[in-house]
């Protein structure tokens, strides 16, 4: 402690600072960067996940996706979520906005609408599976309200299944984005409400021209993470079905790949192209929502 | 000031140390509690242990057991390790269960630390076993004692041995048949097509039900491939000599037709896509459902369920094929780790396992891969008939190991879920293609695969 105590308030405190961020550096390199340097190097072989030999195989893997277009058909499946996701977006903009304004009940509201994101997504696959079921609960309420002719199957009906299962989506991903507004909407000061109400505007001039130029940016990082997002749907389909029935997703595709057919190369191949796929989608809409202003 | 600041950057040390620390020190509980729960094990058992014989006094250590097996773990696998300690009261035995067996020891065998003794995991292909298990004795002295090593051997060398070998067909409800009015159990295509429509017309039954949701179910069907054929060289080696895997006519086209007819007909469940594979065997059990395609294992789980178990049978998938063959198959195979650190304890159980714990029919409910082992009571009723049992051959000298190959290479699946689901939405309407479509698209595949592999070999 001697020495420690010698060295300058200067050195002391780099020596605290790069040891205090030695631990989160050192997790972030083994769990993060380490795994994504050696799906690039496993995309280059035709390795199968467990043999002690990996063959290298340059660009083939990226040939095969390219060439085959059935790698790139499901796409058509984040579709869904990519309109899903302007609906979600809206429902948490609108509930963010009437909550931060004073309502009665306003915190029980917002725990239920936080609620889903605190759930573990394979037990909202569950729960949802169960809503869906022929005699389920979504059934069961419809015949409650006298509209059982809207009865569906809504898994089994290959134009419904993916509408179903974004449906799902949004009821999980809307309390995020929500809380997400929520913090920045309250952070515009009271005074300017109270100088717009002198001034004689209503809510909706109040939502129109304080909070939404005020969340501006907020909103469009929630728009880059929910297009992202869209981009790489799992959990919900592969949890209710498995990608069954038309409702499969990119990166189902390849978890199928890696795991079920043992081609591991391959399918680090395409998360890499996955993973290109989000950073262009990303840095164009960057440059087009620049543009606009 | 000064003395601040050292404080301060001892506290910093300390915190530093203590994150650290703590990793280890969880670690150590870990191993603490683990190896009290063997000390339990231990102790519960030294008070009646009878030892046998010099040898198996010498084998000494402690052993980990990975298992399947999550809902016997805590019972009937603690009999077993308190009846093993009987014989070797030194090793200590301590069991994991994995719920997902499969996907869970795969990332685990990248490691060393994969327990002693394991299931072979069926996706690692034959010819990786020698680098991460024990080989366990030649095969052909092996095979005086034992059957079914043939499928987990790699150049004469046995890597792990069947803890129960299965029969598959179709598991069906009596009492539904009886109500369907049918008295004789269907042999043919149509005659089980026929027996289906029956079950629907006149019960509430559920003719066939698929679990497509679960998925892995429907893998079941192509255990019946051999039925089908009628042959036990069709599998091994009649399919990789053959372009025309999928082509009218042959196995694998006529099999899975019973699926898309029996679909395309109404005769499977109302909802395929929320189906549950739990509720499934009590509905089978209790007469809701007439029809299965499973393998033998899940005859035990469907009769504790049932409030007459008498009525849960087995009969052979139907076949068009002179004889009936009814293919038996190895469940997992239990093998030892490469990395053991007692191997001879770990060798002690699974010989032990194998030979008398009696896994194999009870809890396996299959049956023993012992030789000369006595059949189980449910197959009895078929002795005499034209009804026989064998397992399919293994494949020619240089050829292990081809239909994996070709299947992966070609992203068929065969034993996996995705292409029968396609089946199924096909015949139910959600697809525009045809049966015959499906068929086409998988030859074509099998086709370029094969080219491929062959060449390679």
């Amino acid at each position: 402690m001697e020495r420690l105590s010698n060295l300058s308030y200067k050195n002391q405190r780099i020596l605290i600072i790069f040891l205090f961020s030695l631990v989160p550096v050192v997790l972030l390199l083994t769990f993060s960067y380490l795994p994504v340097f050696k799906m690039f190097q496993y995309s280059f072989t035709s390795w199968d996940g467990f043999s002690k030999n990996m063959e290298y195989v340059g660009f083939d893997n990226y040939k095969t996706i390219f060439t085959k277009p059935e790698y790139f058909a499901v796409f058509k499946v984040s579709l869904y979520y990519f309109f899903a996701t302007f609906v979600q977006m809206g429902l948490a903009l609108y509930f963010a906005t009437i909550l931060s304004f004073n309502v009665r009940l306003k915190n029980w509201f917002k725990g239920i609408l936080f609620f889903p994101t605190l759930l573990n997504g394979v037990a909202i696959g569950f729960i949802f599976l169960f809503f869906f079921k022929p005699e389920g609960t979504l059934n069961t309420l419809l015949d409650l309200f006298g509209l059982g002719a809207w009865q569906q199957k809504w898994l089994l009906n290959p134009h419904l299944i993916n509408i179903s299962l974004a449906f799902a989506s949004v009821w999980r991903y809307m309390g995020m984005n929500f809380i997400i507004f929520l913090g920045a909407i309250s952070s515009i000061g009271s005074d300017i409400y109270e100088a717009s109400e002198i001034d004689g505007a209503n809510r909706w001039h109040q939502f129109r021209h304080i909070i939404i130029p005020s969340i501006k940016k907020i909103l469009q990082l929630n728009l880059i993470l929910a297009v992202s997002g869209a981009i790489g749907v799992f959990e919900i389909p592969y949890v209710m079905t498995g990608g069954s029935n038309g409702s499969g997703t990119f990166v189902i595709q390849t978890v199928d790949v890696a795991f079920k057919y043992s081609k591991l190369g391959l399918a680090s191949a395409m998360a890499v192209v996955l993973l290109g796929i989000v950073v262009i989608v990303t840095i164009l809409q960057r440059v087009l929502i620049k543009e606009e202003k | 000031m000064k003395k601040t600041k050292a404080v301060t950057s001892l506290a910093a040390l300390t915190l530093m140390a203590g994150l650290f620390a703590g990793c280890s020190s969880n670690n150590n509980n870990a191993d603490n509690a683990a190896a009290t729960n063997a000390g339990n094990t231990g102790t519960g058992t030294e008070a009646t242990a009878a030892p046998e014989g010099d040898a198996a006094k010498d084998i000494k250590g402690d052993i980990t057991v990975i298992t399947q097996r999550t809902d016997i773990v805590d019972t009937v696998f603690k009999d077993y390790a308190a009846k093993f300690n009987e014989k070797y009261p030194d090793v200590k035995v301590n069991f994991e269960a994995l719920s997902s067996y499969e996907d869970q020891i795969k990332i685990r065998m990248s490691t060393n630390d994969y327990g002693d003794v394991l299931l072979l995991p069926t996706s690692v292909a034959i010819k990786d076993l020698p680098d991460f298990f024990e080989p366990l004795g030649k095969m052909s002295d092996l095979e005086q004692q034992y059957t079914g090593l043939e499928e987990r051997s790699v150049d004469g060398i046995s890597y792990g041995i069947p803890i129960t070998v299965n029969f598959s067909g179709v598991i069906y409800n009596k009492q539904v048949f009886k109500d369907a009015g049918i008295t004789e159990v269907p042999r043919t295509f149509e005659q089980f097509q026929t027996a289906l429509q029956n079950i629907k017309d006149k019960t509430d039954a559920v003719p066939l039900y698929t679990n497509y949701a679960a998925g892995w179910t429907l893998t079941q069907w192509e255990a019946d491939l051999a039925t089908v054929a009628g042959d036990r060289d069709y599998v091994n080696i009649a399919q990789v000599a053959s372009d025309d895997n999928f082509v009218q006519g042959q196995p694998h086209y006529d099999l899975y037709k019973v699926m898309y007819d029996a679909a395309k007909n109404g005769l499977i469940e109302e909802d395929p896509t929320t189906t549950d594979w739990e509720t499934s065997k009590a509905d089978l059990a209790n007469g809701k459902i007439g029809t299965m395609m499973l393998g033998s294992w899940a005859i035990g789980q469907i009769k504790g369920l049932a409030t007459n178990p008498d009525d849960v049978g087995f009969m052979p998938f139907p076949t068009n094929a002179s004889k009936i063959l009814v293919p038996l198959s190895d469940d997992y195979n239990l093998g030892i780790s490469l990395h053991s650190k007692n191997k001879e304890a770990a060798r002690a159980w699974v010989d032990w396992f194998i030979n008398e714990s009696g896994y194999p029919t009870t809890e396996g409910g299959g049956m023993s891969p012992v030789k000369g082992a006595e059949l189980p009571e449910i197959l009895k009723q078929f002795e005499g008939t034209d009804v026989t049992f064998d397992t399919i051959a293994p494949a020619k000298a240089g050829e292990e190991g081809w239909v994996d190959a070709i299947d992966k290479e070609a992203e068929i699946g065969l034993w996996q879920p995705d292409f029968k689901k396609v089946i199924i939405e096909a015949a139910i309407g959600n697809r525009k293609d045809s049966y015959d479509d499906i068929m086409k698209d998988l030859n074509d595949k099998w086709k370029a695969a094969r080219a491929k592999v062959t060449a390679a070999k």
